[in-house]
């Protein structure tokens, strides 16, 4: 059983690990998507800044004395180093000719940028990368006009250091999030397997005949599971009330004939002339004794079997009960000068009478089989540990090596029972009435001399 | 002369490097044959503790100090001179070097615990917080009282010129980088830099390439007053010695801080001892006043006592180093201080 639940997995652990797997995926998306977004977002103000910077200085150009003449303003460079801690460059040319700056960054000479516009580019300047930032304008010195190109650039580490720390920043919390998701996802995928587990828990709870339909609420997913559930139980049932059936139906068809021929044997054992003839008409009772006696028990076992699914609930007392099933006992002993010495407390229990009554005369019964003639039964009701022990002790040969388990297997036999009449479905139905009481049948060999000592254990009402 | 040097920087070379002129020169032996080389701006009464600290720490190397101009020193690293800590108060030309990319990176638990404003880029390493003061001697200002702010100072030179007619003194900011500095950063924070410039000079400046004659001056009283100078310990020592005759004055209204920075140059031999002694530089300024050293530390109370914070280290600081606003600030103020 273990094994098989083992060998297909837990359906809460793998919808644990798809869901994790899932909140893996998404936090990862996630941590990607705020990654980028940083990046750009830090690469856009630097664009801005840059941009403000070139602009503002492109404003201050102004021309004196037919010169072009300009003043770097504080503020553009500032700004710059407000963003971050990254180097600076700048150059400013006018025509061509540089005015100030660095001469030899490398400005794209793109003549698409046009007054007012502010084009960028990215290129290696001085072992780093930089970003620039290039504004055109257009001035009159004295009277010639002047193509003024002002170039402002930037390093990207400070920038990019900003967005590593927001990435970092984003990754953490895509781990806490992802964190997060998987204990919510454990709990997700054991809330939703409770039901599964309600109905498992329902019908494992059922005694082992239980076989009525269940009717309780349950998620649309398992209502097929639960039909299906439902419609097998049904066959099931019905299957075994057939062959119930068909055993009562054999057992009353095989007992009845048989009768008839025990009374003829018992006429023509009577009328008998020869020893011989009486030897073998004796041995043909005894056969049909021990069938009529294995068709009884064969509708025993199914009257056990059919008022166990129902059980009563009677108060029995147990001392009235022994005593009705010694008396009724008493001429088969007798045939074999067996004495039953009955010692009862007066013990309550609740439960079938017939049932009761069935498993003790089936007890009895064994006793009386294997025990020698002329001996006494002790059969003794008393309370322990809050339950009724029924004790029957006989004085036989005992239960030789066989399990005792074995014994109350269905149609199994001792090994030391072979020459005596018995079907092996005797100690089965006792057993099956005890535990449908919720009790149980010990069977061991007397501590001191032969025999075996049977207690039918009940629990006390 | 000075221009074609800062030409040099943004490349336009207009004349080969001149050899230059230290003007002072320290050598403590060490017990291998490792030379750390620093080049510097900070006098050797001021330093030489440092170096004497640094030396009984690491006795192993040879420290090859020379005290230079900061211009000199921005041209000597420009040019390719193979130094291994360069040490200046000009911020401006310290950011320079770095953003033209030759100067490394160095980077330890020590510079990691800096302050954001006291490095850039793990490149450039302040280690001294110093406000710029006025040094006033007393005995001019009988009668008067003591200015607090540019307005009050404005308004005393104003109306007492035959007083204070040749006692002014101030950075000559052709020659001294840090003087330069200065002067842009007022410009560019009170309005009232330009007007109290006019009223300097029309009482004739003496004009100073560097702080050390300036407060000597002050306390010889051959000056009344010294207008910027780096309030250095020692001129506070100075002025604590004089009895009351000199003063160090630090303007309400506004007044300039400078970070005195480190760099490794990008040519550097000995880049990994330059990281020990720039720690080193850093641990001294990172401590918690106890000590006493001729330099004040990093101290974000200093920093912040102007309301306006240390100067920033940053590309805005290039913004005065441009050939042409370079041209334009001194056209201004010479006609300021000096044309009238």
């Amino acid at each position: 059983m273990n094994d098989t639940r083992r060998g297909t997995g837990s359906i809460g652990r793998r919808l644990t690990l798809y869901l994790a797997i899932v909140a893996a995926l998404l936090s990862l998306l996630s941590w990607g998507i705020v990654t980028g977004f940083a990046r750009q977002a830090a690469e856009k103000t630097q664009d801005n800044v840059l941009s403000a910077a070139a602009t503002a200085i492109a404003e201050t150009l102004r021309s004196e004395q037919g010169e072009v003449w300009l003043e770097l303003p504080y503020s553009a460079f500032s700004m710059l180093g407000a963003i971050s801690e990254d180097r600076v460059f700048y150059r400013i040319t006018a025509n061509g000719a540089l005015l100030t700056g660095y001469e030899d960054l490398p400005v794209s000479t793109d003549p698409s940028i046009r007054a007012g516009e502010v084009g960028f580019a990215t290129s290696a300047y001085r072992g780093e990368a930089l970003r620039m930032a290039t504004v055109s304008r257009r001035i009159l010195a004295g009277n010639r006009p002047v193509q003024v190109i002002v170039t402002v650039g930037q390093t990207r580490e400070g920038i990019a250091e900003i967005a590593r720390d927001l990435s970092r920043q984003a990754g953490f919390l895509s781990i806490a999030f992802f964190l997060i998701a998987v204990v919510l996802s454990f709990f997700a995928a054991r809330a939703s397997l409770r039901p599964l587990n309600e109905i498992a828990k329902a019908v494992s709870r059922r005694g082992p005949s239980d076989l009525r339909p269940l009717r309780r609420p349950a998620p649309r997913e398992l209502a097929p599971l639960i039909a299906a559930l439902n419609r097998f139980m049904d066959r099931l049932g019905q299957s075994i009330r057939r062959s119930e059936d068909f055993i009562v139906e054999a057992a009353h068809r095989v007992r009845t004939p048989l009768a008839t021929v025990r009374v003829h044997a018992d006429l023509a054992l009577r009328n008998a002339q020869s020893e011989a003839e009486r030897d073998r008409l004796r041995q043909m009772i005894r056969a049909i004794d021990e069938s009529s006696r294995s068709a009884g028990q064969l509708l025993d076992h199914a009257t056990v079997a059919f008022r166990s699914d129902d059980l009563l609930k009677d108060q029995i007392s147990l001392r009235d009960l022994a005593k009705q099933t010694v008396i009724s006992m008493t001429p088969t002993a007798s045939m074999k000068d067996i004495e039953i010495d009955l010692e009862a407390e007066a013990l309550c229990v609740e439960g079938d009478a017939v049932l009761l009554d069935n498993a003790l005369r089936n007890i009895l019964d064994n006793a009386i089989k294997y025990s020698p003639e002329d001996t006494t039964i002790e059969m003794r009701i008393t309370a322990q540990n809050g339950e009724a022990h029924i004790i029957v002790t006989d004085q036989g040969a005992g239960l030789g090596d066989d399990p005792p388990e074995m014994l109350t297997q269905r149609f199994k036999r001792g090994r030391n029972a072979e020459n005596i009449v018995g079907s092996g479905l005797g100690l089965t139905i006792a057993a099956d009435v005890l535990f449908a009481h919720g009790g149980r049948l010990e069977l061991r060999n007397k501590a001191e001399g032969n025999g075996v000592c049977a207690s039918l254990v009940l629990p006390l009402a | 002369m000075r221009l074609t040097c800062f030409a040099l920087g943004l490349g336009l070379s207009l004349s080969p490097a001149a050899a230059f002129e230290p003007e002072d020169h320290l050598w403590i032996e060490g017990s291998s044959d490792q030379v750390l080389r620093i080049l510097s701006t900070a006098d050797l009464d001021v330093f030489t503790p440092y170096l004497m600290a640094f030396h009984a720490e690491h006795p192993d190397l040879d420290l090859d100090y020379t005290v230079v101009s900061s211009t000199d020193l921005y041209d000597e690293i420009h040019s390719g001179g193979v130094y291994d800590v360069v040490i200046s108060s000009a911020m401006d030309l310290q950011f320079q070097l770095a953003n033209d990319g030759l100067a490394r990176r160095h980077r330890s638990p020590i510079t990691q615990n800096l302050p954001d404003w006291a490095q850039w880029r793990e490149v450039i390493f302040a280690f001294t917080t110093e406000p710029a003061v006025v040094l006033v001697a007393t005995e001019y200002f009988d009668g008067l009282e003591i200015p607090q702010t540019r307005q009050e100072l404005i308004a005393i030179l104003r109306d007492n010129p035959e007083r204070f007619a040749g006692k002014i003194g101030t950075y000559d900011v052709r020659d001294s980088g840090l003087g330069y500095l200065f002067a842009t950063q007022e410009d560019r924070a009170t309005d009232a830099y330009w007007r109290l410039s006019e009223v300097m000079g029309r009482l004739q400046p003496a004009l100073y390439c560097c702080s050390g004659p300036m407060i000597e001056d002050v306390m010889s009283g051959k000056l009344a007053l010294a207008y910027n100078v780096l309030g250095s310990y020692a001129a506070e020592r100075l002025a604590d010695q004089s009895e009351g005759r000199v003063q160090i004055l630090r303007m309400t209204d506004f007044s300039n801080v400078i970070l005195r920075t480190a760099l490794i140059p990008a040519t550097a031999p000995n880049p990994t001892e330059a990281g020990t002694f720039i720690d080193a530089l850093l641990t001294i300024a990172l401590r918690d006043g106890a000590e006493d050293w001729p330099l004040p530390p990093l101290s974000a109370a200093t920093a912040s006592g102007s309301g306006f914070g240390p100067i920033r280290i940053g590309p805005a600081l290039m913004v005065y180093l441009d050939p042409l606003n370079r041209r334009t600030f001194l056209s201004e103020w010479e006609n300021a201080i000096l044309e009238q």
